[in-house]
């Protein structure tokens, strides 16, 4: 789906916890998230951490909107 | 009443002469010629081929564009109820040549089938036309008559055709259930002794190439970006109003948030049956971040976070759908002006 | 050498009655006591049980899981250590089986739920449990376990959903323990030895086969798509091995039915296709070595320890050969490919069982991942393949949640009783254990 969006002239960053079938479906900009049930948060934090961490994560996926990629990467950090 | 077959074979088997006549130009006859009347005899009068069209091989190559026509204006004349062509076993341009006729036979709506080796070069067109597959030489018709008879039969009947290995037709890229002799634990075991023994074994799924699309230029200035938030993880409205499929969905979501400070259990859940739902339940921001993005849009890092989003199930739902789908709202987005996507996946 | 011997007791047919006992290949069920039984668990509200026959007009669904009930007659342990019996190292001695039947859990049980086995009709064809008698068992949620929102789609609420799964899962072995108990004093129709030689003496025994090691991929992901192992949530550990006889006397339990499909219910472990197989070639074509078994979780370290882990145990027992299964579709692809990729790097042959997802029209890639490596591959068929299920006379368990179970769609069931859906909510109709025909090219 990221590769048909990306088709269509918009840059894109996928958000997905198994970053292996990202690069295997064509993933430009690729953002490792948490876990599969909830990719951008953790049940075991209390609500104002979580909300931080997902903030952390959204950021780092602006940060690679805001990248010049050449080929399939991954932004750990 | 029989089925009306035209049959379509070259130079060669018509007995006109090997390369030396490959030259000659299409030819209408009654009757079948040469492997037609092994196929007849197959069809034992269910069947029966009322046309042979005979054409040299060089002469196809040569004007594909005129012999095409050719045999198109009197397969139109004669208004068959199928086609057949060769087989053309391991001959290069035969091959090339019953390959394209029946393709330009299909488009008329008649169904077609053609045979040939595996590496005929004619065999490139697999995926466009049913091809049986014959051994390499005209030795092999014994063989190649009762499959090819069977499959027409089958077409002009309306009987359902199984998978590829068990009629013999070449895999159209198409995937078939089919139930098999053994269990698939017993296959697997002998599958592993042939390769453990460096013996020949065929995969049952040959892993496929992925297609690669290059990546976009960056985003410039960020602030007045407009970010567009899209999902594979079945975020939709509480209730699930459109209906997306757990699993296989068959359409996609589009939803506003014009407005939506951040999603909350009340107003929103998950569609997904591939995940255990209860954490993106309880806080659906978890797979669909709106509540940071519309922080972010209060403090300027973003110029705006896009009014909709699109959602679908990514669980079980074939590639091709999905692909038409980001492809159908891909085209939403660019005519709204967003700048970015973030997609998210569970 | 671990050995265990299966002692078969055919059932021929079920009776619901007020005794228990095997008599003549007759299963008698007292359901004054199993009830009893089941509703010493405070989740349950009540309980309803039905015979399904091979043949009949008749459609099971939701279906939770499928058992295949044993009594350990002899040996250490009791059948499904950790859950039922306590945990002690099962897989020697002497187990009874009760053979061409099974228990069916069925009933509202969670989120969205699966499974349907048709006895006879179409859907007969894609489930093995068409060709088993069925005691199907019904159970209703206790009260306040239900959401109080009138308008929910589902009836648990959703924090009490563990709770009630696990409460609908442990029903199922129970009852199935207290059906194996039955033949305790019985002689067995016939019976069948499953020896493992540990690696010393197999390899002293057949120093010319190729040794091979079955590597069963557990579907771990959370709620309805767990599995345990001597009791424990198999998400929770790491890479391990096992004796092949340990699984069949139920040491891997099935806490998933989700796409019922290709989830393996209890049953299908108990008799794990390819253990039976390699059990067939042992001694003659290869050396069956025994069974790692690793998980498939929702985290990518997880997914990397884990792969990582069981091409380890492969490098480290030195095999020649893995077969690998997977267990379940989608992300799980990624970690049968990192299997399989792994373990051929070790320079070990392997061979894959899997199902597709290729859309109705089957026109699409098929598994969400993909390798060269993974050159030797056996499909359980493809999922998304449309199936029309005919109304049936009867039906043990509910419709109402039909349109939302995995496969199907809005509308999937029609007003004449008709179901239109994919051959995913069958139950085990693409496993992929290779217990099944079905394949597809």
């Amino acid at each position: 789906m990221v590769k048909e969006i990306e088709r269509a002239g918009l840059p894109v960053v996928h958000m997905c916890t198994v970053t292996p079938i990202s690069m295997t479906v064509g993933a430009n900009r690729i953002v490792p998230t948490i876990a599969i049930p909830h990719p951008l948060g953790n049940p075991a934090l209390d609500a104002a951490e979580e909300k931080k961490l997902r903030r952390g994560l959204v950021e780092k996926a602006l940060k690679a909107l805001t990248t010049e990629v050449e080929d399939q990467t991954i932004f750990e950090d | 009443m029989s089925y009306k077959v035209v049959h379509y074979i070259n130079q060669f088997f018509a007995n006109i002469g090997g390369e030396e006549m490959a030259h000659v130009a299409p030819e209408l006859r009654d009757g079948a010629v040469g492997p037609g009347t092994a196929l007849n005899a197959q069809w034992k009068g269910e069947a029966e081929i009322v046309k042979t069209i005979v054409c040299g091989d060089s002469y196809f190559a040569e004007h594909e564009k005129e012999a095409k026509e050719q045999v198109i204006a009197w397969v139109k004349a004669e208004k068959p109820d199928f086609f057949i062509a060769g087989p053309a076993f391991n001959a290069g341009r035969y091959g090339y040549a019953c390959a394209n006729v029946a393709i330009a036979v299909q488009e008329l709506g008649i169904p077609v089938l053609t045979g040939m080796y595996v590496e005929n070069p004619g065999a490139d067109y697999k995926d466009k036309v049913m091809i049986v597959s014959t051994r390499d030489s005209a030795a092999g018709m014994r063989q190649a008559a009762p499959t090819m008879a069977k499959l027409a039969m089958k077409i002009m009947k309306g009987e359902k055709i199984g998978a590829s290995v068990e009629e013999g037709y070449m895999n159209m890229g198409v995937r078939v259930n089919m139930f098999e002799e053994e269990r698939g634990a017993k296959r697997a075991v002998d599958m592993l002794i042939n390769k453990l023994n460096d013996k020949p074994f065929v995969t049952e799924y040959p892993m496929p190439s992925f297609d690669r699309v290059a990546p976009n230029k960056a985003v410039k200035d960020l602030s007045k970006a407009t970010i567009a938030l899209c999902t594979s993880g079945g975020i939709v409205p509480k209730g699930n109003p459109d209906h997306i499929e757990s699993s296989s969905a068959s359409h996609y979501g589009e939803y506003s948030i014009a407005g939506v400070q951040a999603l909350d259990e009340a107003g929103w859940e998950t569609a997904h049956g591939g995940y255990d739902p209860i954490y993106a339940n309880a806080n659906p921001n978890r797979v669909l971040p709106v509540d940071v993005l519309r922080d972010m849009e209060k403090e300027g890092l973003i110029g705006k976070l896009h009014d909709k989003f699109y959602t679908t199930v990514g669980n079980g739902t074939a590639v091709a759908s999905a692909k038409k789908f980001a492809a159908e709202y891909a085209q939403k987005l660019v005519a709204d002006g967003v700048d970015a996507v973030i997609m998210t996946s569970t | 050498m671990k050995t265990l011997e299966l002692g078969y007791i055919h059932i021929k047919d079920i009776i619901i009655g007020s005794e228990s006992k095997i008599e003549n290949g007759v299963l008698y069920v007292d359901e004054k006591a199993v009830r009893e039984l089941i509703l010493e668990d405070e989740n349950l509200k009540d309980v309803h049980f039905d015979v399904a026959k091979p043949g009949e007009s008749t459609r099971i669904t939701p279906v939770k899981d499928v058992i295949e009930p044993r009594y350990k007659v002899e040996g250490p342990g009791g059948v499904f250590p950790g859950m039922i019996n306590k945990v002690e190292a099962v897989g020697s001695g002497k187990t009874h089986v009760l053979k061409d039947m099974a228990v069916v859990t069925a009933g509202k049980i969670v989120g969205f739920q699966e499974g349907i086995i048709d006895m006879s009709g179409p859907g007969a064809d894609y489930t093995p449990f068409s060709k088993t008698i069925n005691l199907v068992m019904v159970c209703e949620p206790a009260d306040f376990l239900l959401s109080k929102e009138a308008d929910a789609t589902l009836p648990i609420e959703n924090e009490k959903k563990p709770e009630y799964e696990k409460a609908v899962r442990m029903a199922g072995l129970k009852l199935a323990a207290y059906l194996g108990e039955l033949s305790k004093d019985m002689t067995p129709d016939e019976t069948e030895t499953f020896s493992t030689p540990n690696l010393k003496e197999g390899l002293e025994m057949y120093p010319d086969l190729p040794r091979v090691v079955y590597v069963a991929m557990l579907q771990t992901q959370g709620l309805l798509h767990d599995t345990y192992v001597y009791g424990v949530d198999a998400k929770r550990t790491l890479s391990t091995m096992m004796w092949p006889t340990e699984i069949m006397d139920g040491a891997i339990v099935s806490g998933n039915c989700v796409s019922a499909c290709d989830k393996n219910p209890t049953y299908i472990h108990e008799n794990n296709p390819v253990v039976h197989e390699l059990f067939k070639q042992h001694g003659k074509t290869l050396n069956f070595v025994g069974v790692i078994i690793t998980n498939e979780n929702v985290y990518l370290a997880d997914k990397q320890r884990s792969s990582d882990w069981a091409a380890k145990l492969c490098e480290l027992l030195g095999v020649d050969g893995a077969i690998v299964t997977q267990e379940g579709f989608g992300n799980p692809d990624t970690d049968l490919i990192m299997n399989t990729k792994k373990i051929e790097l070790k320079g070990v042959k392997t061979t894959i069982v899997t199902d597709e997802y290729a859309g109705q029209d089957g026109k699409s890639q098929s598994l969400a991942d993909a390798d060269p490596l993974a050159d030797a591959v056996v499909t359980g068929g493809n999922a998304n393949q449309v199936i029309i299920l005919p109304k049936m006379d009867k039906v043990i368990g509910m419709l109402d949640y039909v349109d939302v179970i995995a496969g199907g769609h809005a509308g999937s069931l029609r007003a004449d009783g008709t179901i239109e859906a994919e051959i995913q909510v069958i139950t085990s109709a693409t496993n992929e254990m290779g217990f099944n025909k079905l394949s597809a090219r």
